[in-house]
């Protein structure tokens, strides 16, 4: 065991794949020499040797390509993309080609790639560094989407994504990187240190995709939560005194239904937290699942605690982001009837 | 000292018009044919910097004294080229007829563009992968996919190896060194190079072959896929394709005029080679080169066949709307059955007679391979269980397909 980040958690699983599998390799923009500008690979050129961690043109529709074909060679390509908002010109590739070519060919050609990008904001990265474009990879069938909220589970995930022989887009919450940020600006940094979850065991181990994860048990009502909300969502739920039970998804495709349902069921209220923009977001897919299977455990509506439908705002980021606060408020909302 | 310039000058908006449309007299003078400096065959093996005039220049070998590049094929060889080719104008010709008896929703057709997916096919290895494009039904056929899988395919009848889910001829047969197709053009030409790569990583020596269509050119993935293989110097050969047409958008409306595709190579550090995509024995010659110089570890070579889309672009296509009609009769490099059976002639090697009953001998195969087809069904007739269209979404079915399946019955 050591106490580790999530920068420093994710790089021990890239490592701990490079060195017990030879047919995984990472790839990216300045990922290999440099290792990385939020330095998650950091030390595996150097390590491993350049082939199996090397630098790429500027070209995410390229990278993308490269390891699907990689992928069908039979290697598991684990490329990075620098930041998820520059994951659009690699879009082509991920729909029409990862997510599909299992499907179009019989199950004669696969992409077993793991897609690494730096997701979300709270880091003054104005429009173009802090989107969560999970909905629309939720949205295409054929890939996974995986997204962890500590450091343990960063690299139990990372290592189960890399062995799935499905492609997986695997989200870090860069505001996470180095502390359990929990959406106050104003508070001095937290790190990881003496996190229960930054104890991650130095070798080989996996967290299983598609199962969620019961992080604060509860009778009252339900929050649903993934990536850096989940911490927002235990600030805001101890804001709100509450006594709601707190469900880190980590993975939305594949989700967990089981374990989202029965917690619904019990509690009878839902508040759906995540930092992309609410319309069209993950939570509408949440929210109609949910009145599909619990409707008549439901004591009140179920209420989704979202980005503004805008652009993210720089000067406004604190205003756009869905901190504690604004949870709060919405669990009191479901509240009201009780 | 100059005079400061005035206003006098407009702009005006260049959009490029092929030399004919319907009713206007077809002319391929704006395309240069001359062999130039594709005269020399440099060895596979020499600098990137000494090969930069080979894509301007047009390697052939059929009609040409004492070429070059003539690859010394024997005849069996040739014999055997030519029945390929004839075999797949054949079936394809007969899938389109199957196509207006309704038996199937659509067809495409390599009609004068056979030579450039079979020679490859012929002479790559099997451990070898071509990324092919919707025209290369021939290497299939070149490489013994059986003739009664292709049509179960184009019918998405019940033994449709694709199992329904995908648009006829868009096949798959990792078996038979061919990648899966898809509908996006352009999309796996950088696939090609990803596997390329994978196999100089993993010290194998597997080459990848990809192709794309002149038109499809000018998407990106091109670029992004030159820029790689050039980089990692990936061993593969990159094709183009250049039949001419793009539906109806002729190929100036792909690249500026006065160039040539294969040229793009020099921007990426690779060879280009500019081949006359009609001449069997050109493209074999071509191909041959590239795959040398790929498996001597000196990367990429981009190869621009040139040929002419003789047939319509599909089914859903009547290309008389768009260019004059008897465009193909005008096209400078014939048709490649056509020439390869008059080098046979020639060299004594075939007569009329053998053509004849190699056409007919080879009619009897598709019809009895078209016959077990339909035994099976048509589309609509047959098609594979309705499970299918749940199976292969992942590699084990999350709960929502399971759900799902249920929810419909199946
Ligand atoms: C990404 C994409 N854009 C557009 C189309 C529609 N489309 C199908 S074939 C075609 C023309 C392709 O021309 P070219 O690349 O020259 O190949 P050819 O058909 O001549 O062999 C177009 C525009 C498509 N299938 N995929």
């Amino acid at each position: 065991m050591a106490t580790m980040n999530m920068i420093q958690a994710i790089n021990s699983a890239l490592d701990v794949k490079l060195t017990d599998d030879p047919d995984t390799l990472i790839f990216g923009e300045d990922v290999g020499y440099f290792g990385g500008v939020f330095r998650v690979t950091d030390g595996l050129a150097k390590k491993h040797g350049l082939k199996r961690c090397f630098d790429t043109p500027i070209s995410e529709g390229g990278i993308i390509a490269t390891a699907i074909g990689m992928g069908a060679y039979g290697l598991r390509p684990i490329p990075e993309i620098q930041f998820a908002d520059y994951i659009l010109p690699a879009f082509d590739q991920l729909v029409s080609e990862a997510a599909r070519l299992r499907y179009r060919s019989g199950g004669d050609f696969w992409a077993p790639i793991t897609v690494r990008s730096p997701y979300g904001g709270g880091i003054f990265g104005g429009q173009t560094h802090s989107q969560s474009p999970e909905a629309i990879f939720a949205h295409i069938t054929g890939l996974k989407t995986v997204i962890p909220s500590t450091p343990y589970d960063a690299k139990g995930l990372l290592i189960a994504a890399i062995e799935d022989d499905d492609p997986v887009i695997f989200l870090e919450p860069k505001r996470l990187y180095n502390g359990p940020f929990d959406g106050r600006p104003g508070q001095a940094l937290k790190t990881w240190e003496g996190h229960p979850a930054a104890d991650v065991p130095e070798g080989h181990y996996t967290v299983p995709l598609g199962k969620a994860a019961v992080v604060r048990d509860g009778q009252e009502a339900t929050v649903l939560a993934y990536g850096t909300m989940v911490h927002v969502a235990l600030a805001g739920i101890a804001e709100s005194g509450v006594d709601a039970e707190l469900i880190d998804l980590r993975s939305i495709v594949p989700l967990d239904i089981e374990t989202i349902t029965a917690s619904v069921a019990k509690t009878g209220r839902c508040v759906i937290l995540h930092e992309a923009s609410r319309f069209g977001g993950f939570g509408g897919e949440l929210a109609a699942l949910l009145q599909e299977r619990c409707f008549w455990a439901l004591k009140s509506p179920i209420e989704r605690v979202a980005g503004w439908d805008t652009p993210y705002p720089h000067a406004f980021e604190w205003d756009y982001f869905p901190g504690p606060g604004r949870l709060a408020k919405a669990l009191a909302r479901v509240m009201e009837n009780a | 000292m100059a005079e400061p310039q005035t206003s006098s000058h407009r702009l005006e908006l260049h959009i490029p018009e092929p030399a004919a449309r319907p009713g206007g007299t077809a002319s391929f003078d704006h395309i240069s044919f001359a062999i130039g400096a594709a005269a020399r065959k440099p060895a596979p093996l020499a600098p990137e910097a000494e090969l930069r005039e080979l894509p301007f220049g047009l390697i052939r070998v059929m009609g040409t004294e004492n070429s070059a590049w003539d690859p010394q094929l024997p005849p069996e060889t040739m014999r055997q080229a030519l029945r390929i080719m004839l075999q797949t104008r054949l079936f394809e010709d007969r899938m389109f007829r199957a196509h207006r008896q309704g038996k199937t929703s659509f067809f495409m057709k390599s009609t004068g563009e056979e030579a450039i997916g079979i020679a490859p096919a012929m002479l790559l290895g099997a451990g070898d992968m071509c990324f092919p494009t919707y025209r290369m039904q021939g290497w299939l056929i070149a490489r013994g996919y059986p003739l009664e899988m292709m049509i179960n395919q184009i019918y998405s009848n019940a033994k449709d190896p694709l199992a329904g889910r995908q648009l006829p001829i868009l096949y798959s047969a990792r078996d038979y060194g061919f990648y899966s197709l898809s509908g996006n053009v352009g999309s796996r030409f950088g696939h090609a190079v990803g596997w390329a790569m994978a196999s100089a990583y993993k010290g194998d020596d597997k080459i990848a072959l990809g192709f794309i269509g002149e038109g499809s050119t000018a998407e990106g993935d091109f670029h992004e896929a030159l820029t790689f293989a050039g980089v990692y110097r990936a061993p593969a050969i990159l094709a183009i394709n250049n039949n001419q047409w793009a539906i109806s958008t002729f190929a100036g409306i792909a690249t500026a005029d006065g160039t040539t595709f294969a040229s793009k190579a020099i921007a990426y550090g690779i060879p280009g080679l500019r081949v006359d995509g009609n001449d069997f024995l050109a493209v074999w010659a071509a191909t041959q080169w590239a795959a040398e110089r790929a498996r001597a570890n000196l990367g990429a070579t981009l190869i621009e066949f040139l040929t002419y889309r003789a047939s319509g672009h599909s089914t859903s296509d009547d290309p008389t709307k768009y260019r004059p009609a008897d465009e193909a009769a005008h096209w400078p490099l014939g048709d490649p059955i056509e020439r390869l059976k008059a080098h046979l002639i020639q060299l004594g090697e075939w007569s009329e007679e053998r053509h004849a009953q190699a056409g007919a001998e080879l009619t009897e195969q598709l019809r009895s391979a078209q016959r077990a087809a339909e035994e099976v069904g048509t589309l609509g007739q047959s098609k594979p269980s309705v499970a299918e269209m749940f199976n292969c979404v992942f590699k084990e079915p999350d709960w929502r397909v399971i759900e799902q399946r249920r929810e419909l019955g199946v």
